[in-house]
């Protein structure tokens, strides 16, 4: 399905963000990627569909080489791979339908876009989308009027607007509280099933990242130290991939942290209405 | 085992580390202010007889006349807004892709290159020796008025906007560029939102200027409310002057309002 070989970044700065990363991702299967800030994950899931480009190395997706496409041929690529964003990305002056539709604009010519004269079957599916993330009734509202959650679920239609054969998916949680990131990884989850999509998630919380993803693929400093499945995430794996700390304190007090900090938002919210 | 802090606390210097260099460079400043007024001649006796014109000049303000000259009036005045509305809506319609073609972050060097030149021609000349060369290339009226106001809105909008899509947010742009997006379906759906609440404000904040400056370039010979001004005082006809400085006034006020209520009305 996917298979990365020998990925290499220097940017040019000298600095050397992936150095021979190879892995495969067969179909339906989840990644999570992990490794401390600076390792190399967000510039690894863009080199997949170039919004950074590789220096060396081949990114084959379904016997395709990637890095080798030109122009033209890199767009029909790029729209079938969807992808997911830390801060959503939503266009915010433009309403949710747009934004889910411009999930096909690899799809349609400038002149349907520009009038936002899609087919009726695209239309049809951004609908059914929308309704699949739970946000109907919210179509002509502005992007920038939803909720953090709910853009996030904008973005997830969006990509899906693409008809993807994979997802990248960039820390879908980093600006979400702990209740709606788990909400969000778990749609992210149930949707990758009913397709059969196979996804690489960065993500920054481990707790969350073996919760939910089939495998592993740590970094550090733009190298896999560690890939396996999620049960493979030992102490010593873990101070490899981020250095010494104190691993079985932090998946104990995940749990209640993650509860107090959703309590103290919600304070924190009615505190800042109340003013 | 208290540690003793400070209680004072000065913010060190930011720009000048050394004290007798901060002395002596303000000490400079003083100084060199004092030697350039010594410098200004004043002819005192020509200040006192200009006392009388402005007194004049201010009698007719308080009494101006709209009606002796308001044929002239009129008719300049229909002009000078013609001029600015056609000049502003032409400039601003050539200004886009010329702004677009000058941010960094979307265009390609070669055109980027080129597009900034144009900006910077357009800003290096003042209104009113456009207006001059303009003039003489199309002979008096408000053609060449047109022209050079047509001229100078590229030069503004272009560069404000250019440097607008420049600070965009780029993870909206980077969003829709993932989809498979083209360039030009980027510029529509990830540029063009971000940037348009910006751009019609600056649409409206050059469509008054170019009403002021009509009445400028007006006295060069490029037609409009400013000939008319100009022919009221070489009359010295301070009162219908000041009757068309009130007009020009009111209209700008009037522009300013609108103006500001349209911006918050596009958000």
């Amino acid at each position: 399905m996917l298979r990365i070989e020998g990925l290499t970044k220097t940017y040019k700065t000298g600095d050397k963000a992936l150095s021979d990363v190879s892995f495969d991702v067969p179909q339906g299967q989840v990644v999570g990627l992990i490794g401390p800030s600076g390792a190399g994950k967000s510039t690894l899931i863009r080199c997949i569909n170039r919004l950074v480009e590789p220096t060396s190395g081949k990114v084959l997706l379904n016997d395709l080489d990637l890095p080798a496409l030109r122009s033209a041929d890199l767009r029909r690529a790029r729209r079938r791979i969807g992808m997911i964003f830390q801060e959503y990305a939503l266009v915010e002056r433009l309403t949710v339908m747009e934004n889910v539709l411009s999930g096909r604009l690899g799809y349609v010519g400038f002149w349907r876009s520009f009038m936002r004269r899609y087919p009726a079957s695209d239309i049809s599916n951004a609908f059914r989308l929308l309704d699949r993330v739970g946000l109907m009734q919210h179509a002509d509202k502005r992007a920038d009027a939803l909720s953090g959650g709910q853009r996030q679920r904008v973005g997830i239609a969006r990509a899906l607007a693409q008809d993807p054969e994979l997802l990248l998916i960039d820390e879908p949680t980093a600006s979400l509280d702990p209740k709606t990131s788990r909400q969000i990884m778990r749609l992210i989850m149930e949707i990758c099933r009913e397709r059969g999509l196979p996804a690489i998630i960065n993500i920054h919380d481990v707790v969350l990242a073996q919760q939910f993803t089939d495998r592993i693929i740590g970094l550090q400093a733009g190298r896999v130290v560690f890939d396996g499945p999620p049960a493979g995430l030992t102490e010593d794996v873990l101070t490899q991939i981020y250095g010494e700390e104190d691993w079985t304190a932090m998946r104990k007090g995940a749990a209640e942290d993650a509860e107090a900090e959703a309590e103290e938002k919600a304070q924190a919210e009615k505190l800042l209405r109340a003013l | 085992m208290s540690t003793a802090y400070p209680t004072t606390w000065r913010k060190p210097p930011q720009m000048i580390q050394s004290r007798g260099w901060r002395i002596a460079l303000a000490l400079g400043a003083i100084v060199y202010l004092f030697l350039a007024i010594g410098t200004i001649e004043v002819n005192w006796a020509r200040v006192i007889a200009g006392m009388e014109r402005a007194q004049r000049f201010v009698a007719g303000f308080l009494q101006p006349d709209f009606t002796t000259r308001w044929r002239d009036i009129s008719n300049g005045l229909m002009e000078s807004l013609t001029m600015t509305f056609t000049s502003t809506v032409v400039g601003v319609a050539i200004s886009i892709p010329i702004g677009v073609g000058a941010a960094r972050n979307v265009a390609p060097r070669a055109v980027y290159l080129v597009c900034r030149a144009i900006i910077a021609v357009s800003r290096a000349l003042q209104e009113i020796i456009v207006a001059i060369f303009f003039v003489a290339l199309f002979g008096f009226g408000a053609f060449a008025g047109f022209l050079t106001l047509t001229f100078a809105t590229i030069g503004f909008i272009g560069k404000l906007l250019a440097e607008d899509i420049e600070d965009i947010d780029e993870a909206q742009a980077e969003a829709i560029r993932a989809t498979g997006a083209s360039w030009i379906q980027l510029i529509n759906y990830a540029i063009q939102p971000q940037v348009m609440p910006r751009l019609i404000g600056l649409s409206l904040y050059r469509l008054d200027i170019n009403f002021r400056e009509s009445a400028v370039i007006g006295i060069v010979g490029a037609g409009g409310i400013g000939a008319a001004l100009n022919t009221s005082l070489s009359r010295y006809e301070y009162d219908s002057a000041g009757a068309i400085l009130l007009i020009i006034i009111a209209i700008v006020m009037m522009a300013e309002y609108s103006s500001g209520y349209l911006r918050k009305w596009v958000k």
